[in-house]
């Protein structure tokens, strides 16, 4: 068993495209939908963890792409050198999927590592440069 | 029944004197009421941690044999204003390095002195009959400089105005990153927690102040830069978006780097997140009241960073800190940009110095104005060519 983090851009006219379920029946992989921005009218993005069989993640990414469908697996993570935050809450401005939240006890940083799309976004907008991606 | 500083000071000499945090009154006048609360308790501490652009430090290098009348001067590449005596110069935390440019400025360079960290000095000259010398290099900290001094014309904003980005396109700001559309809110005041929030008309905030800063003690030198008391204010006292400031110094040496960070917003420029914190007596039971002011009752405005709409809209901290309010009937999230967290270490640490008996609270040496005149603006009276 093995998981990958993907993300699969959908072009307008593939919106409709039945890729999670036949990902789910067909190829037996088990999917958690990390982040998700899909409309009929634009591109639409989602990011989700695969698990399954190496044979069938190839198999179905070969599926993907057969179908018309972008996708495109993240190699890389995001790394927060949580000692030099000073916990301002400047990089939940931007998350796009809700991996960093301020605690509304302590108001300090939370990273929910599994909601991260590894996006980058914070690492800019991070006053201290306290995130990069590895 | 009125207390007097020297009074409380007395208490916190010997002990004795009961201190609670800007959060913590909150709760005592809920359930003792203002009249017990002002019998029983001295003083509030307050905090914030926020990034202040406003902010620098004078230095002197010492003289070098033969001597430098230094009229050009570098730290680590970035350029320091040395336009006064032979080795003085003062340092702009915005000023960016002329090697590294917006990644490296001036608060770098005041963060790791505070750190205890070696600096470049490099200055160039004319040269004088009495200072011959056109040119040095050395290594600073410091330990081998006569003086350093933070001096910051403008910190500890009362109040704050929201921020958002009305437009299609990602605004880089002071204010954070903006998203388009309504995408995001930033703010930048620790509420109720905050200095001048807490005093809102200054009547125990004045010129001489001692005060938290940076990690040391410092003080209230005069009104901060763009001190404007004439700005709208609620019933409570408090304005409805920005309006005083002050202007703080403290001994450099003796600071903490936990206090004084250097920070980059992306494509706008370099700042310094100043720690501060202001001891409130409580002398009578109006400052009860002023001090048990909570986020639900100071509001500030949010404001469209574009300039293209007038939102008209006014928030309160509490909606604010909910995480996400209303413009134009859509939910925006929104993001603080100032640390909620270290603004509640350096009241604790306030408060704790004060427990110790190691601050003592100071009576004004001049209150800080309190007139009506806003600010003025700058008119436009045309261009000019680099040849004039
Ligand atoms: S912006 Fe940077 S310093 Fe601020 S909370 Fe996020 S990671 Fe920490
Ligand atoms: S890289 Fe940063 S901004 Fe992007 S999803 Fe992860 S935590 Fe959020």
């Amino acid at each position: 068993m093995k998981t990958v983090k993907l993300s699969i851009i959908y072009p307008v006219n593939k919106i409709t495209a039945p890729i999670v379920s036949t990902l789910i029946k067909k190829y037996n992989l088990e999917i958690n939908i990390l982040h998700a921005d899909i409309s009929l009218t634009k591109v639409g993005t989602l990011v989700a963890d695969i698990t399954g069989a190496e044979s069938d993640i190839a198999a179905a990414l070969q599926y993907i792409g057969d179908a018309g469908v972008e996708y495109r697996i993240f190699t890389s993570k995001l790394i927060w050198d949580e000692k030099r935050c000073v916990h301002c809450g400047a990089c939940t401005a931007v998350c796009p999927s809700d991996a960093l939240t301020m605690s509304h006890e302590d108001w300090s940083l939370q990273f929910n590592r599994e909601k991260c799309v590894v996006c980058g976004l914070c690492t800019k907008a991070c006053p201290l440069s306290v995130m990069s991606l590895a | 029944m009125a207390k007097t500083i020297r009074e409380i000071n007395e208490r916190i000499r010997t002990g004795t004197a009961v201190i609670l945090t800007a959060e913590e009154i909150i709760g005592m006048v809920k359930e003792k009421g203002v009249a017990e609360t002002a019998r029983n308790v001295d003083v509030v501490t307050t905090g914030t941690f926020g990034p202040m652009c406003s902010s620098g430090a004078f230095l002197n290098f010492g003289h070098s044999t033969p001597g430098i009348r230094m009229n050009k001067v570098w730290l680590n590449d970035v350029p320091a204003y040395a336009g006064i005596a032979a080795v003085d110069a003062y340092l702009g935390a915005t000023e960016m390095s002329e090697t590294l440019g917006m990644q490296y400025g001036g608060a770098h360079v005041i963060e790791e002195l505070v750190a205890g960290k070696d600096v470049e000095l490099r200055a160039e000259s004319y040269g004088t009959d009495c200072y011959p010398r056109r040119k040095i290099r050395t290594t600073i900290n410091r330990n081998n400089i006569n003086q350093a001094y933070m001096f910051n014309p403008r910190n500890a904003y009362q109040n704050y105005s929201a921020a958002t980005n009305s437009t299609e396109k990602i605004m880089y700001t002071y204010m954070g990153t903006l998203l388009p559309k309504f995408g995001n809110v930033t703010y930048s005041t620790s509420g109720e927690l905050s200095p001048l929030l807490n005093d809102p008309e200054y009547r125990t905030v004045g010129i001489g102040t001692r005060i938290f800063l940076g990690g040391t003690q410092g003080f209230v030198a005069w009104e901060g830069t763009q001190h404007d008391p004439g700005q709208v204010r609620l019933e409570n006292g408090t304005p409805a978006a920005q309006a005083g400031t002050l202007a703080v110094i403290g001994d450099l040496k003796k600071m903490d780097s936990r206090y004084i960070r250097a920070a980059v917003y992306e494509k706008y420029g370099v700042s310094l997140f100043v720690g501060i914190g202001i001891p409130i007596p409580l002398l009578d039971e109006d400052m009860v009241r002023r001090t048990a002011v909570t986020n639900r009752d100071i509001m500030t405005q949010v404001v469209d960073k574009s300039g293209r709409e007038n939102l008209n809209l006014r928030v309160t901290y509490e909606q604010l800190h909910s995480g996400s309010i209303e413009i134009n009937g859509k939910k925006v999230s929104t993001a603080p940009l100032s640390s909620l967290k270290m603004a509640r270490e350096i009241a604790a640490n306030l408060k704790g110095w004060m427990e110790k008996g190691e601050f003592l609270l100071t009576e004004p040496v001049a209150p800080l104005p309190m007139h009506t005149t806003r600010l003025n603006r700058l008119e436009i009276r045309g261009d000019f060519h680099e040849d004039r």
